[in-house]
């Protein structure tokens, strides 16, 4: 194989993130429309979205927000969403644990699901990369990203307020969130948390504050987690 | 128009700001190169799969738009949004085939 050079994976990175602004822009107008829509003022929205850098957590945060919700359940169920993230923080350990602690910082601060999946693929194909080379990839990956998430967000905190409520935008939230998930069902277990969480958390609807999203969120990775178990457990008893 | 209170909104920042970066940073800066135990991860597998569904479902079946009245556009809607992304595993296709089915239904029902 021929030697990459540290510069070449930044580009192959680059390339990896592009295709994800098809996501990005449409993701971060919703959340720009929507948070303005609840009522936060254009700087709220961009120090959101910049010190954040979450959609998903930022999105139920609004949402919880416009609900009244108290401030410490509205914290902890945003950090709930994202805590897939200390899940990528696990799985690139291995990869880039070694580097220094301000690219660590840095890559705990980028860390987004498009940049985290493409990195993880790239990384397994290529065992050879060094840590530079790793890291290359990684900011790489991030750089066609982030400039949209933030104009973006702008963009619709500045239009948002000019949508009428016929446009149904209560619902763009809940669609989003739905199309992030069906990729997700990537297998059994899966599959079972996913359903394991809908009947546990409309079943506890009635509970305020959304504390039942929590509740049933948990349940959701326990069942998750067992049937995984089980599936390895018979595939150990065929071989 | 504004009912959300200054104070509260930057508390939810700044605590999901600090909290998000720390639940990023966590294995990443403290673990360095150690493992961690199988069921850990186990679990973390599974949050996202779990937590976005639990907080979507109630949202569909009660959405807040009509006050909390099941409404056969948004549930048409969520139904195409989940379809189309089993079938195409594609999250903009899932969005737009569910905004078309949204818009759609709410232009049929008038």
């Amino acid at each position: 194989m021929i030697p990459q050079t540290t510069k070449s994976t930044y580009w192959q990175g680059v390339r990896a993130g592009a295709p994800f602004v098809l996501v990005m822009v449409p993701f971060a107008l919703l959340f720009g429309v929507v948070a303005s829509e609840a009522g936060f003022s254009l700087v709220e929205t961009l120090a959101f979205s910049t010190l954040v850098v979450a959609g998903a957590a930022q999105f139920t945060a609004v949402q919880l927000l416009s609900e009244h919700a108290p401030t410490a359940i509205v914290c902890v169920t945003a950090l709930a969403v994202n805590l897939r993230m200390a899940m990528y923080s696990a799985s690139l350990t291995p990869h880039l644990g070694r580097a220094s602690l301000g690219q660590r910082a840095l890559v705990a601060y980028l860390m987004v699901d498009q940049a985290y999946a493409s990195a993880i693929l790239a990384y397994e194909r290529n065992p050879g990369w060094s840590l530079s080379q790793k890291l290359a990839f990684y900011f790489g990956a991030i750089t066609p990203l982030m400039p949209p998430w933030l104009i973006f967000t702008v963009v619709g905190a500045v239009v948002g307020s000019a949508i009428p409520p016929e446009f149904a935008l209560d619902f763009a939230v809940p669609i989003t969130f739905l199309a992030m998930i069906a990729p997700m069902l990537r297998s059994v277990a899966h599959i079972v948390a996913a359903l394991v969480a809908v009947a546990v958390s409309l079943g506890l609807a009635f509970i305020p504050y959304s504390i039942g999203v929590l509740i049933a969120g948990a349940v959701g990775m326990i069942a998750g987690a067992q049937v995984e178990v089980i599936m390895a457990r018979r595939a150990e008893v065929r071989m | 128009m504004r009912d959300l209170a200054t104070l509260d909104i930057w508390i939810v920042i700044i605590v999901l700001a600090v909290g998000s970066f720390g639940l990023r940073f966590v294995f990443l800066g403290l673990i360095g190169d150690r493992t961690m135990p199988a069921w850990v991860l186990r679990h973390l597998r599974y949050t996202a799969v779990a937590v976005l569904p639990a907080l979507v479902a109630p949202i569909v079946v009660w959405p807040p738009g009509t006050g909390g009245m099941t409404d056969a556009a948004r549930m048409t809607a969520a139904c195409v949004t989940v379809l189309v992304g089993l079938i195409t595993r594609n999250v903009l296709a899932a969005i737009i085939a569910g905004a078309a089915a949204l818009y759609g239904m709410l232009y049929l029902l008038g």
